[in-house]
C-alpha cells in the first residue's frame, strides 16, 4: 500500500509540474491578454517536434535548450505580427485566432513529420533507474522531469518578484498605460512574455515528449486540461495556477494507482446488482478507468461552488 | 521647451480639444486652469501619446505629436495621472524603481532622497502601495515619476481630496522640482498651489486656451474668474 502511494505521489509530481510549465504561461498570458489562448499546447507541441527533428543532429541536450527558444522566437513573432493585430478588433477576433493558430501548428505538424509518432526517446544518461523501492524502479528522467520543472518555476518566481524586470512586467499587466507613461516599452514587454511563455510551453514539450510520446494529437490530450487548471486555480493567478496543477496531477496520479471501484462501494453500502443488469457497465466502473474525466469533474465542481477559482481574482 | 499649436483630440465623435496653444519654458511652472470637462486632463493625455492628437507638439524642438507613450516619456516627459495610478500590490520601493528608466547617467534624484524629503515613504518603503494613505500615494505618484529624471514634468490634480497640511506639503515638493530646473505643467482646477507657485497661467473653457496671463493679473482679472474657474 505504502509504496503504491509513495510512487503515485511521485508519478502525479511529475504530471502536476508538467502541467505547471504550461499553465504558468497561459496564466501569464491571460492576465496580459484578458482573454484564453488556444494555441497555448500547441507551441507544447511544437517544442517536442523541434526538439526531436534537433535531437537527431546534436542529441538531446543541445535540443533540450535550442528547441524552447525557437518555440519562444515562434510565440513572439505570433504576438507581434498576429495577436497585437488581432487585438484592435477586440476579444472574441483574438479566441479566433488562437483557435486557429492551433489547428494551423496541428496542421503543419501533420505536413511536415506525418501522422505518426515520433521515435523520440529519453537520452541514454539518464535511462536508469534512479531508486529502487519495494522492488519498484523510479527512472531518473522522471527525476529530471521533476528537477527542470522546479528549477523552471523557483527562477519565474525569482524573475517576477525580485528583479525589475519583474516588477515592471508584473505592473506592465495590471496597469499598461501607467507603465508606458514611465518610459516602458509595454508592446515590447507584452511581445516577450508571450515569447517566454510560449518558451515555457515548448520546454515542457521538450521533456513530456519522450514520456508522453510525441504525436500530433498531443497538444489535444494536455491542451484540455491545462484550460481546466487555469479555470479551476483561477484566472490570472500564477499561485493557483501552481495549486491547481498540483491537485490534478495528484487526483489522476492518485485514480489510476487506485483498485477502487463502484462494486467495491455498492458493497460497502450493502447494494449488489445482477451481472445481467442493463447499467451492469456503469456499476463496475472503475476509478481508474474515470481517472482522464476527474480534472473535468473537478472543473464542474469548482464552477458550480467557487466559479472565480480557488485564487481567482478577476470575475470575467 | 513644450510648445502645443493648435492641438486638437477627440473622444469618438467629440470634439475635445479644439484648437488648444500653449507653451512652458524651461524650469518654468505653468499652470493650466479650468473647471471639469473643459479638456484639461485630455490635453495632458493628448500631449503623453494616450489620445491621438492632431497639431503640433514640439518638446525640446522635435516634433511628439503621434509617438508613441513610452518614447514621449524617454524623452523626458514626466506625467502624474490624476487617478494617482500607483500599483497597489508592489511596495513602495518597488513602485519607485518602477519609474527609474533604464538609461545610464546622472539622475537628478535618487531613492534615498525620496525617502530623506518624504520621511513616511521611507518608513513604508517596504510596505503595500495600496495600503498608503491618499496622500502618501499622491508624493508616491509624484516621486515615482520623478525617478524617471524627466525634463518637464505634468501634473494632474495632485492636491485632489488631500488633507491641507498635505496639500502645503506637495506644494513644497512642486517647488523643490522647479529649483532644480524641471519644468512643471500643473493641472488644477483650484487655484490654492497654483496662483502661489506658477510663473505664469492658462484657463481653459470649451477645449480652448480662454485665458493666459500670471497669478497677479489673474487676481485682477474678476471677470475671467467669475465665467471661467468659480464653481
Amino acid at each position: 500500500m505504502i509504496e503504491v502511494l509513495i510512487f503515485a505521489t511521485l508519478n502525479g509530481l511529475v504530471t502536476g509540474l508538467l502541467l505547471f510549465m504550461l499553465a504558468s504561461g497561459l496564466t501569464l498570458i491571460f492576465s496580459m491578454m484578458g482573454v484564453l489562448n488556444f494555441a497555448h499546447a500547441s507551441f507544447y507541441m511544437l517544442g517536442a517536434y523541434f526538439a526531436y527533428s534537433i535531437s537527431l543532429y546534436t542529441g538531446f541536450w543541445p535540443a533540450l535548450i535550442i528547441a524552447p527558444i525557437l518555440v519562444g522566437l515562434v510565440g513572439a513573432l505570433v504576438e507581434r505580427y498576429g495577436l497585437r493585430r488581432v487585438h484592435k478588433s477586440g476579444h472574441v477576433a483574438e479566441l479566433i485566432f488562437t483557435f486557429g493558430l492551433a489547428f494551423l501548428i496541428e496542421e503543419a505538424v501533420q505536413f511536415f513529420w506525418g501522422r505518426s509518432t515520433m521515435n523520440y526517446r529519453s537520452p541514454d544518461i539518464l535511462n536508469f533507474p534512479l531508486f529502487t523501492l519495494f522492488g519498484q524502479n523510479f527512472p531518473a528522467y522522471k527525476a529530471f522531469m521533476i528537477f527542470i520543472s522546479v528549477s523552471i518555476f523557483i527562477g519565474l518566481y525569482y524573475v517576477l518578484t525580485r528583479t525589475r524586470i519583474g516588477i515592471i512586467i508584473q505592473a506592465a499587466i495590471t496597469h499598461p498605460n501607467t507603465v508606458a507613461n514611465l518610459g516602458h516599452n509595454v508592446p515590447f514587454i507584452f511581445m516577450a512574455v508571450f515569447g517566454a511563455g510560449s518558451g515555457l510551453a515548448g520546454l515542457a514539450g521538450v521533456i513530456a515528449g519522450p514520456v508522453l510520446t510525441t504525436f500530433p494529437g498531443m497538444a489535444v490530450v494536455l491542451g484540455s486540461i491545462v484550460f481546466v487548471i487555469v479555470v479551476i486555480g483561477g484566472l490570472g493567478s500564477l499561485g493557483g495556477a501552481l495549486v491547481a496543477s498540483l491537485l490534478i496531477g495528484l487526483l489522476q496520479s492518485y485514480a489510476i494507482a487506485s483498485n477502487l471501484g463502484m462494486p467495491d462501494l455498492l458493497n460497502l453500502l450493502g447494494v449488489s446488482f445482477a451481472s445481467d443488469h442493463p447499467l451492469n457497465d456503469i456499476w463496475r466502473l472503475t476509478l481508474p478507468q474515470i481517472a482522464p474525466i476527474l480534472p473535468f469533474l473537478l472543473l464542474v465542481l469548482v464552477l458550480i461552488f467557487r466559479p472565480s477559482g480557488l485564487f481567482g481574482k478577476r470575475e470575467s | 521647451m513644450l510648445e502645443v499649436s493648435d492641438l486638437n483630440a477627440w473622444y469618438g465623435k467629440s470634439h475635445i480639444l479644439r484648437g488648444v496653444n500653449f507653451h512652458v519654458k524651461e524650469g518654468e511652472i505653468v499652470s493650466l486652469l479650468g473647471r471639469n470637462g473643459v479638456g484639461r486632463s485630455t490635453t495632458v493625455k493628448t500631449i503623453m501619446g494616450e489620445v491621438e492628437p492632431k497639431g503640433s507638439i514640439l518638446f525640446k524642438g522635435k516634433q511628439i505629436a503621434g509617438k508613441k507613450s513610452y518614447e514621449i516619456a524617454q524623452l523626458g516627459i514626466g506625467c502624474v495621472p490624476e487617478n494617482r495610478d500607483i500599483f497597489p500590490g508592489l511596495t513602495v520601493r518597488q513602485n519607485l524603481l518602477l519609474g527609474m528608466k533604464s538609461r545610464k547617467g546622472s539622475s537628478r534624484w535618487n531613492m534615498e532622497e525620496m525617502f530623506r524629503m518624504f520621511p513616511n515613504l521611507g518608513e513604508r518603503a517596504d510596505v503595500h502601495g495600496g495600503v498608503l494613505s491618499g496622500g502618501e500615494q499622491q508624493m508616491l505618484c509624484m516621486c515615482r515619476t520623478l525617478m524617471g529624471d524627466p525634463e518637464l514634468i505634468m501634473i494632474d490634480e495632485p492636491t485632489e481630496g488631500l488633507a491641507p497640511k498635505v496639500v502645503e506639503q506637495v506644494g513644497l515638493l512642486l517647488q523643490e522640482i522647479a529649483s532644480r530646473g524641471v519644468s512643471i505643467l500643473l493641472v488644477e482646477q483650484k487655484l490654492t498651489i497654483a496662483m502661489r507657485i506658477s510663473h505664469r497661467l492658462y484657463v481653459m473653457g470649451h477645449g480652448q486656451i480662454v485665458y493666459e496671463g500670471t497669478p497677479a493679473s489673474l487676481l485682477q482679472a474678476d471677470e475671467v474668474r467669475r465665467e471661467w474657474l468659480e464653481v
